[in-house]
């Protein structure tokens, strides 16, 4: 059926994502909910900047349930977010999905979309700037479960707790990374509610 | 909502209405606007009683198990939590207790003594000049909060491998358990009681520990949070029976190391 490079694919059956991709994805969708209002519930036992967040978009009822929830949730967002990312390399899908990646096509992509003017016609193919969120969501996620590592065992990791700093920078560290992670996700929902399509084939494939 | 800056009060109210109304008849608009309420609706959930029921309780406390084995496993019993020069003690070092500052414990020095008992040979109970005539060191540490805030300070005492050697404590026991004057226990795992940092403290600072941070003495440990810390120490007891304590029976990690 392939006849040649760069030929649309409209006759492709493959689905759009591997299930090992949609699998992944939903449940570090669960462990990031999970984490972030048990997180959240956690900050608000001592919190560093001026605010607090309203107790009723947390998880746990209290900081001693809330502890609970995320250390537990910690397990899942590791084991899969490993599982994701030894797939995706192991498949090469990471490299032929996300690169080639300049900062010239990021820019080019991004007016193209603000204009209404990038194309969605096939889900297989990610854009500049998708390829740009997606690998920046990935070592965000790095970085959270790092800070994480020190917040959780500064005496143990002393390596990992000098490169981030010290224990009270670590906790910035965190918050900031979860501030990206939630920014991401409230523009990658945004951008599904705008192409419903796309949900569609991250739940079936297609 | 409806009070608008004086700025915005100049603009045609009519003609925004109608360009809203445009924008909104556009499907994409409106499905977009659809889903986000879908997404602010999911938001309402959160406050729901999932966390009261007992399998979802059962489940977490395993996992919490299950992280005490983690931590336990992690534990490097040689390395040692960073010390601090004294310039870097937080001053005031915080108070922190499951009471009040008004309700601080006053335990009476002269009629004071500190019961050991369990798997250990020597059981005699201790009066406070005893403990004082033990060799001292003292360090200067950061102690971290459950609730996630930390503040550096300088305890100084008996170290307690060495109490425990003295009071002939069979170090093969899993727990070492405390109960103190203020009706706080705890219990720690035996590998963390011999760490060369934990220390049976007398002292805060150079001064006798004062009462607000455990007259007339305090279990200081840097390789855990300060709830596993027990103040105004009264008794000691080496056992394989797994103790509990305050917190933990609610739901705080046992291990509770950092």
């Amino acid at each position: 059926m392939i006849s040649d490079l760069g030929v649309s694919m409209t006759d492709d059956t493959r689905p759009v994502h591997p299930a090992w991709l949609r699998a992944t994805h939903w449940l570090n969708a669960l462990a990031v909910v999970i984490l972030a209002m048990s997180g959240w519930r956690i900050y608000n036992a001592a919190p560093f900047f001026d605010f607090t967040i309203p107790g009723a978009i947390t998880l746990g009822g209290w900081l001693g349930g809330a502890i609970q929830w995320h250390f537990a949730a910690m397990w899942l967002l590791a084991a899969n977010g490993l599982a994701y990312l030894l797939c995706n390399a192991g498949t090469g899908r990471l490299f032929s999905q996300f690169f080639p990646l300049s900062p010239r096509a990021i820019v080019a992509d991004l007016l193209a979309a603000l204009r209404g003017r990038l194309s969605h016609a096939d889900l297989r193919r990610y854009n500049a700037v998708q390829r740009a969120a997606y690998l920046f969501v990935m070592l965000d996620a790095v970085l959270l479960v790092l800070s994480g590592l020190v917040l959780w065992k500064s005496v143990q990791f002393p390596l990992l707790r000098e490169l981030l700093g010290g224990y009270e920078t670590a906790r910035r560290v965190h918050f900031l990374a979860m501030a990206a992670l939630v920014a991401f996700v409230m523009v990658h929902l945004a951008m599904v509610a705008l192409v419903p399509r796309t949900l569609l084939a991250m739940i079936r494939g297609r | 909502m409806i009070e608008k800056s004086p700025r915005l009060v100049a603009i045609d109210g009519g003609a925004v209405v109608k360009e809203a109304l445009r924008r909104i008849e556009q499907p994409s608009r409106r499905l977009f606007l659809q889903r986000s309420l879908t997404l602010g609706g999911l938001s309402l959930l959160t406050g729901c009683a999932i966390v009261d029921e007992d399998s979802v309780e059962n489940a977490l406390m395993k996992v919490s198990r299950f992280n005490d084995k983690v931590q336990g496993w992690l534990f490097d019993p040689k390395l040692l939590a960073p010390t601090y020069p004294e310039a870097m003690i937080t001053r005031p070092f915080p108070f922190n207790a499951y009471y009040g500052e008004d309700e601080i414990r006053e335990v009476d020095a002269h009629s004071y003594r500190l019961e050991v008992t369990g798997m250990v040979a020597d059981r005699h109970a201790w009066t406070l000049p005893e403990l004082r005539a033990l060799q001292q060191t003292d360090q200067v540490t950061r102690h971290i909060c459950v609730e996630g805030w930390s503040a550096i300070g300088k305890w100084g005492g008996v170290s307690f491998a060495s109490f425990l050697s003295r009071v002939g404590a069979d170090t093969s026991a899993k727990y070492v358990g405390f109960k103190c004057a203020d009706d706080y226990y705890t219990s720690i795992d035996m590998p963390t009681a011999l760490h060369p940092q934990t220390l049976l403290a007398l002292s805060y600072d150079g001064q006798p520990l004062p009462p607000r941070y455990g007259f007339p003495m305090k279990l200081r440990m840097p390789t855990k949070l300060g709830y596993k810390n027990p103040k105004h120490i009264q008794a000691i007891f080496v056992t394989n029976t797994y103790p509990g304590g305050y917190w933990e029976d609610q739901g705080y990690n046992w291990f509770g190391g950092s």
